[in-house]
Parts: C-alpha cells; sequence; structure tokens
C-alpha cells in the first residue's frame, strides 16, 4: 500500500502510526500570509516600541536615546499622568459594577424561557454594534443642556435640568452611563450563555431542601456565574483603558482635566504634540498596569470573594 | 394547586415582559430619535421641548450628506476597506490556525507562544510604531495605510481558529491522506466546510470592528479621498455650531449598514461571545 506523500519522510513509529514529517515548505505557505502581517505590524512593534520609549522622538528630528527619562518624568514629573490615571480608575469604578449588575439582570430575565428573546436580543445589541463614535455623537446631543432629550425627560418627571457633560462633577458619570448604556448587549449575551450552562439539578437539589428565590439566587447562581464575571470584568477593565473616542469627541478631556483618561492623554502625547518616545512609555506603563490588575483579579477571583 | 402555580407563573412572565420592555425602550429610544432629527430641520433639532415627530418629513439633510457632503464616497471608502480586510484576514487567519493545528513544523509551539503573547498587550503599544512604518513607507493617507496593516490578521484570529480546528478529529486527515489528498486538499475540502461556523464568526466580528474604527484612520488618513464614515462623523463637531440634523442624517447612514448586518447574523455574534466568556 503506497501512500502518496509528497515531499515527506514518513516513519513508521514504535506504536505503528507514521509520524508526519513534513518539511519546511507545505506549513510555510500556509502561514507565511498571516505571520508576515502578525511579525511586522504586531511582533516588531512590541519590541520598537520598546526601543522608541527610551529615546526622545519628535516628528521631524532624529530620535535621541535617553534612557529611562521618559519612565522617571512620567511617574515623578507629570501631573497629567496621575490624574488620567485617576480618572481612568474613576470610570473604572462607575460603569463596571453597574455593567455586571446589569448584564446579570438582563440574563436572568432573557433566561425565562419568555418569547420574543430574539426580538430582545436584537434590541440590546443594536447600542452594541454601533460604533462608538456615532454613540458619542448621538449622546452629545441628548447630553445637551439646553435642548438634550435627557433634561426634557428630566423635565417631565419634574426633576432639574442637568449640566452633563459640562459640569466637572458629572462629566465622567455621563460618559460612564453611555458607556454602559452602549455594553448591555454583550454582558447579557454572556451571561445568558453562562445560565444556560448551569444545571437544573442545582436548583432542583436546593428546591428540595425549601430554598427560596432569593437564597437561590445569591448561594447558587450568582457565585457559579463567577468565573463569567472574571472574564467579563477583565475584558471591561482593559476596555476602559482603550476609551478614546467619548473623549475626543464630546468633551475633549474637560471640564477642565475631569475627563482626561489615559488612553487620551496618550494619544494627545504622541500624534498631538509629538512626544512619541514619551507616549511610548506611556503604553509600556499601561501594559504593566493590566498585567498587574490581570493577575490581581485572578488572585481576587480564584479565592472566591463569595466565601465558596 | 396547578392552577394557582399558573397564575403566579403569568404574573412572573408579564413582570418581567415589561423590564425587558424598558430595557429595550432604553436601547432603541436614542436611536429613534436620531432618526427622528435627521429627518427635521436643524430649528427643530434646537428647539426645546423637542416635539415627538418632526413637522415635515425631509429628506434633504441626507440629500445633502450624500452630494454634497461626498458621505457616498466615505460610505464606499468605509465598505472597501472592511470587505477587504475580513476576506483576506480570515482566510490567512484559517490558513495559519491550520498550519498551527494540524501540521508539525519546527519552531511551531514557540511561534504560538509568541502570537499568544502579543495578544496579552494594548494595542496602544502597537499603534505608535506602525505609523512610523506607515510614515517610512510613505503610505499616509492612502488606502494601503488602512488596509494593509490588519489584511492578514493578528495573533487573535489565528488563535481562535486554531482552537476550533483542533477539535476536529485527525482521523479525518489520515483518512483523506490515505485517499491521496495533498495537505491543501485536506484543507479545503474537509476542514475548512466544518469551521464556516467559527470563520462566519470571525468574519463578522472583524467586519464590524474594522468599520466602527476610529483611531487608526484618524492617524493614518488626512483628506477626503481616503476618509472613512467614523472620521467624517466626527468632522461634523466643531467648537461652536453643531448641525445637529446634519450630523444624525450622518449617523444614521453609517450605522445602518452595520445594523443590518449584524442582526442578520445574529445567531454567529451570539455563538461567538458566548463561547469567549464560556472558554474563559
Amino acid at each position: 500500500m503506497k501512500i502518496r506523500s509528497g515531499r515527506t519522510k514518513s516513519n513508521l513509529r514504535k506504536d505503528g502510526r507514521s509520524s508526519k514529517r513534513w518539511g519546511f515548505v507545505t506549513p510555510l505557505v500556509f502561514i507565511l500570509p498571516n505571520f508576515l502581517g502578525f511579525s511586522i505590524f504586531f511582533l516588531f512593534p512590541v519590541f520598537f516600541s520598546l526601543y522608541m520609549s527610551f529615546t526622545k522622538w519628535g516628528i521631524l528630528t532624529a530620535p535621541k536615546f535617553i534612557g529611562v527619562n521618559n519612565y522617571l518624568k512620567l511617574l515623578f514629573d507629570d501631573k497629567l499622568f496621575w490624574i488620567s490615571l485617576k480618572n481612568t480608575f474613576y470610570y473604572t469604578a462607575l460603569s463596571i459594577p453597574l455593567s455586571v449588575v446589569v448584564s446579570i439582570i438582563l440574563a436572568l430575565l432573557m433566561n425565562y424561557k419568555l418569547r420574543l428573546t430574539n426580538f430582545y436580543r436584537s434590541c440590546f445589541l443594536i447600542p452594541y454594534v454601533t460604533s462608538m463614535v456615532a454613540v458619542a455623537l448621538l449622546w452629545l446631543y441628548l447630553y445637551n443642556y439646553e435642548f438634550g432629550l435627557m433634561n426634557h425627560l428630566f423635565k417631565l418627571i419634574g426633576l432639574p435640568p442637568q449640566e452633563w457633560l459640562i459640569s466637572s462633577r458629572l462629566a465622567m458619570p455621563s460618559i460612564a452611563m453611555m458607556s454602559v448604556w452602549k455594553s448591555m448587549g454583550f454582558g447579557m449575551i454572556l451571561y445568558l450563555a453562562a445560565l444556560q450552562g448551569i444545571p437544573e439539578i442545582y436548583y432542583e437539589a436546593a428546591e428540595i431542601d425549601g430554598a427560596s428565590f432569593w437564597s437561590k439566587l445569591w448561594h447558587i447562581t450568582i457565585p457559579l456565574l463567577n468565573p463569567t464575571t472574571f472574564f467579563y470584568v477583565i475584558i471591561s477593565v482593559i476596555g476602559s483603558f482603550q476609551v478614546f473616542e467619548q473623549v475626543q469627541i464630546m468633551t475633549d478631556g474637560g471640564p477642565g482635566n475631569a475627563t482626561t483618561v489615559y488612553n487620551y492623554y496618550l494619544y494627545n502625547n504622541a500624534f498631538e504634540w509629538f512626544k512619541m518616545g514619551y507616549a511610548a512609555a506611556m503604553s509600556y506603563i499601561l501594559f504593566g498596569i493590566l498585567f498587574i490588575l490581570t493577575i490581581l483579579q485572578k488572585k481576587l477571583f480564584s479565592r472566591g470573594w463569595m466565601g465558596y | 394547586m396547578k392552577r394557582g402555580r399558573k397564575k403566579v407563573n403569568i404574573i412572573i412572565k408579564t413582570v418581567f415582559h415589561i423590564l425587558l420592555l424598558i430595557g429595550a425602550v432604553t436601547a432603541l429610544l436614542p436611536f429613534i430619535w436620531m432618526v427622528k432629527t435627521s429627518l427635521g430641520t436643524q430649528a427643530e433639532a434646537l428647539t426645546f421641548p423637542p416635539r415627538l415627530i418632526p413637522t415635515t418629513l425631509i429628506w434633504r439633510n441626507y440629500q445633502k450628506l450624500w452630494v454634497d457632503y461626498g458621505f457616498s464616497r466615505f460610505l464606499l471608502n468605509t465598505l472597501f476597506r472592511a470587505t477587504t480586510i475580513t476576506l483576506v484576514s480570515t482566510f490567512a487567519c484559517a490558513m495559519a490556525a491550520y498550519a498551527f493545528s494540524r501540521l508539525r513544523w519546527r519552531g511551531r509551539d514557540m511561534l504560538f507562544l509568541a502570537y499568544l503573547g502579543t495578544m496579552m498587550i494594548p494595542y496602544q503599544v502597537m499603534l505608535i510604531p506602525r505609523y512610523i512604518i506607515i510614515r517610512d513607507f510613505g503610505w499616509v493617507d492612502t488606502f494601503r495605510a488602512l488596509i494593509i496593516p490588519s489584511l492578514f490578521g493578528g495573533a487573535f484570529g489565528t488563535f481562535l481558529l486554531r482552537q476550533f480546528f483542533l477539535g476536529i478529529p485527525s482521523e479525518l486527515d489520515d483518512a483523506a491522506m490515505i485517499d491521496g489528498c495533498s495537505k491543501f486538499g485536506i484543507f479545503c475540502r474537509i476542514i475548512l466546510p466544518l469551521v464556516k461556523p467559527a470563520m462566519v464568526t470571525l468574519a463578522l466580528f472583524s467586519f464590524i470592528g474594522q468599520w466602527n474604527d476610529y483611531i487608526w484612520p484618524l492617524i493614518v488618513t488626512n483628506s477626503d479621498r481616503t476618509k472613512v464614515l467614523t472620521i467624517a462623523l466626527s468632522n461634523f463637531v466643531t467648537h461652536h455650531l453643531v448641525f445637529w440634523s446634519e450630523l444624525m442624517a450622518g449617523s444614521v447612514i453609517s450605522v445602518i449598514p452595520i445594523i443590518i448586518v449584524a442582526l442578520w447574523l445574529q445567531r454567529y455574534f451570539v455563538r461567538g461571545i458566548a463561547l469567549s466568556g464560556l472558554k474563559a
């Protein structure tokens, strides 16, 4: 029995299966396009960025090696760096817990075997797939103090009109609320899938023991959703450090510096003020921050914050 | 006893429906407002309290955007960019995923580790060098700059598809090989049809991501010739006067195609999100 094998050597291994030792050509052909794109636009930039972070590099000037000066300046001599970091964490604290709660509630509602689930799901998906630019512009209009829908609705129910994006106190919460609105669909689908994976047996056993609705929710459902929450929180934290369009379009980082988030400050450094080495250092600090946060979250969730 | 249970059930279902309806209205009302404003005049957009329905439905805004402002061009650019990247990158990732999962070669696992590693790195790290590459190639403000960096896919698509490929039993490969099929033939005739759902999911996310992309076009383009919808929209905002009615019309133009695609391929969306969460 001859096996047509092209460029291969087929040796019979001890267990009788032929070992597939292919030459370089076939894998090379398959991997080449993706690898080419990957190495030029992903792998190479990672290292080049590291190099850049140790230089002073303007748009027209040649790069000048300055060691760790960028990092030192960022950490010890740049107020706006720390402000942007604080703002980003503030945004995270505002948006993530709310997102998680809303998503879980929506998923629980959808899980109840109602009809029209497709319709509801479509409704919640629409804000999610819309570009952040369009959403930001839309909400810029909705949040307008004089003629925006939000203040109109507030007046309808008897509340005073708010300054929303013009107030340094409310600007960041406004942006956070918009983000929660936009990502409801994603979280809902995520938690719904997780809910559908919880075996019925757990609930049945609890009912036999006389568990109430709340007790089932608190002691079975929520702890079993922990891995999903962990995943969602990590994704959201990474996402909150990528906030850009909202700030650029709605507030320009203001009022004052109230909404200057990390990514916005980074972009300005790189492409408005052309301090590209400085911005590269910011990007590596960002990498470090996300890395640490991920590890922290892993520790937090594995210990079981519910005590289970 | 049973009838009482049924009654409680109905009450619960009604309450849940109401809650979900409130949620749906919250999700949709801004969009309804967007469409309503786009069909009215600028003056109506500024009035307070706002009317629910504009006095006359005018298409003037859309006409202006399409013809005068060049939105037809911007739509074309965005479509061209998203479609090209999606088609090519999905196949490039599939081929690479095949090589990583089905073929054995020296350095395979080490290279894959590199892929995994870069997936953990935030995009900002790669953003600035990418710009420098584009600038040094002289590609600023060209379609090449918009398309080529993402054209062959990155680590994520390959990683995702590789997971799927690994789930296909290798006996299929062996059977095909005995029948004299080449590696490429196995790829085309056996593997690809089996991973079609995964590829559609990847393509869907890819398309939406490219269509909605803002930062990269912002950095590498600056003329109307290469402008995409997201940038065109942001141009409406100046620090003083915003033409809301026209802006909303532009938003509608940029948003409707994606909504249509996403709702049509909804189940792939759901599968994609659900699987990513479950695997975690």
